[in-house]
């Protein structure tokens, strides 16, 4: 168990416990924050767990794919931190990390 | 009797999300759901998929956790089905014989699976994919069998066939039509899939027609063809559609077409009652105007928003672009708009490297883009819908060519 912190759209902090294997997405939308659509579910099919991720030096994401890529250069929000929170499987290498709910396209 | 400012039946995305936006939105009045399933609402696209396979748990595909509902006062009333509804008092009685009050009622039902009815429809294991209990008992199932035949070629068909085939079973899909996906694409995007799934070591029976199920002690043993033919089955799965549940809102008056009627608020022709969904009958834009249902998690969210808008005070027209998706083996569709009643279509790419849109026209006008392996050009197609595309079908076809820039160009 690590823990993520999450800021929603007005500006909450809040720190969730994460287990490894689980991505970001559900650890969100589990902790009751329901900012996220996440309406695909998490199958890199949407992008409505759009995230923007403040990365730490030590902490290590998964790599992007060209899926993700694609489907978030359709937000209007998107910059170089925009992750889908789908697809950031949790592990131990991102413990502390820091994710701010983009706003809704 | 309990009141409820707001009461929704129907415990799917469009029900859940309707109260999630009312609260999202304010809306401090009391919210209720009704659902007929016992579990709170959870994701049906995955039924079909992730959870067939056994990829994902139940638990990971909740729409919410299940604190969340009552942390958010919206009280689940779960295991029972409204069977009347009486818009002059503003009540609806419960199959437990229970009643209960609304201030507005918003009809999120769905639909239930179509079901056989030739011989032999009523033996153990013919099965169905529209609920939980149905993976669940499908899954049971699934344990001691090794030949299935499925009957019907639509997505939830083909879906389930590409998960069987990956655990080993021998497939053989009926379809009753001259083409898989008869109802939802065009020709190139059947003929494609027909030919990955024989691929994979499905036997694909197109134009096939089932006369009825044969069975030994009350269980399955086989589908017996129109032409006699009997396929050796241990069990049968069966995705041919579904009925939209309206029956209470027929008997209350409202009218009914293919689904319950609604206007561009998603309002039914009965005071104070939505219905939204796949059970809502709507005039689409996207489909020219025709009034139409769409069996979509879009279509579930988007009219759900369009309501607790209006509710709390914000009229806006539902007017959004249709989107849909399907995953089979390694094949992720990506679908924009709506192809029904397309006259032309170009081809993006190239089938044979499996990463390919097809783009579909009416009258020189992109109408949608079914993107296989193509999630570029289903995210900058979207700009494309409704653009004549007269003089560029060379650059449509041309996946050097950004579809964003083709837009802009247009």
């Amino acid at each position: 168990m690590g823990e993520i912190v999450v800021v929603t759209r007005e500006g909450t902090e809040h720190k969730l416990e994460a287990e490894a294997g689980r991505s970001v997405m559900e650890i969100i939308r589990d902790a009751g924050i329901d900012e996220l659509l996440a309406l695909c579910g998490g199958c890199c099919s949407c992008a409505t767990c759009h995230v923007f991720v403040e990365e730490e030096p030590g902490q290590t994401l998964p790599e992007m794919t060209t899926d993700e890529d694609e489907l978030l250069d359709g937000s209007d929000h998107r910059n170089e931190q925009s992750r889908l929170s789908c697809q950031l499987i949790y592990s131990d290498a991102m413990d502390g990390l820091c994710v701010k709910i983009a706003p809704e396209d | 009797m309990p009141y409820y400012h707001v009461l929704i039946v129907g415990a799917g995305h469009a029900g859940a999300q309707v109260a999630v936006a009312l609260r999202q939105r304010g809306f401090e009045g009391t919210i209720a759901i009704v659902g007929d399933e016992p579990e709170p609402p959870y994701e049906r696209p995955p039924l079909s998929k992730d959870y067939l396979s056994g990829d994902k748990s139940f638990e990971r595909i909740l729409i919410r956790p299940v604190e969340f509902w009552s942390q958010k006062k919206i009280d689940l009333v779960l295991g029972v089905k409204v069977v009347r509804v009486n818009p002059k008092e503003s009540t609806v009685v419960l199959d437990n014989g229970k009643a209960l009050g609304f201030g507005r009622l918003i009809w999120a039902t769905g639909g239930t699976a179509r079901k056989l009815s030739c011989a032999g429809h009523d033996l153990a294991n013919v099965h169905y994919i529209r609920t939980r209990a149905d993976v669940d008992h499908l899954s049971r199932a699934l344990a001691g069998a090794s030949k299935v035949v499925v009957i019907g070629g639509g997505y939830i068909g083909l879906e389930a066939a590409a998960v069987l085939r990956k655990h080993g079973k021998n497939v053989v899909l009926v379809e009753a039509m001259d083409r898989v996906l008869a109802r939802v694409a065009g020709e190139d995007l059947s003929r494609f899939y027909e030919k990955e799934h024989r691929e994979h070591g499905v036997d694909v029976r197109l134009g096939t027609l089932v006369d009825g199920i044969e069975g030994r002690d009350g269980h399955v043993t086989g589908v017996r063809l129109a032409d006699g033919e009997v396929l050796p089955a241990d069990l049968a799965v069966v995705g041919i559609g579904i009925i939209p549940a309206v029956q209470p809102l027929v008997d209350a008056g409202a009218k009914v077409g293919n689904g319950v009627e609604v206007d561009e608020f998603c309002r039914t022709t009965l005071p104070d009652i939505f219905a939204i969904g796949d059970c809502a009958a709507h005039s689409n834009r996207y489909a020219r105007g025709a009034s139409i249902r769409l069996e979509c998690v879009q279509n579930a969210n988007d009219q759900a928003a369009t309501v607790a808008k209006f509710i709390t005070g914000t009229q806006e027209h539902y007017d959004a672009v249709p989107w849909f998706w399907s995953n089979q083996y390694d094949l992720k569709l990506q679908t924009v708009g709506l192809s029904t009643g397309f006259d032309d279509t170009v081809i993006r790419g190239d089938v044979a490297e499996r990463e390919f849109s097809v783009i579909y026209l009416h009258e020189g006008k992109v109408i949608a883009l079914d993107c296989v392996n193509a999630t570029r050009d289903y995210v900058q197609g979207k700009s494309l819908i409704g653009k004549n595309i007269a003089g560029h079908a060379a650059a449509l076809a041309d996946r050097t060519v950004p579809l964003k820039d083709l837009a802009k160009a247009i």
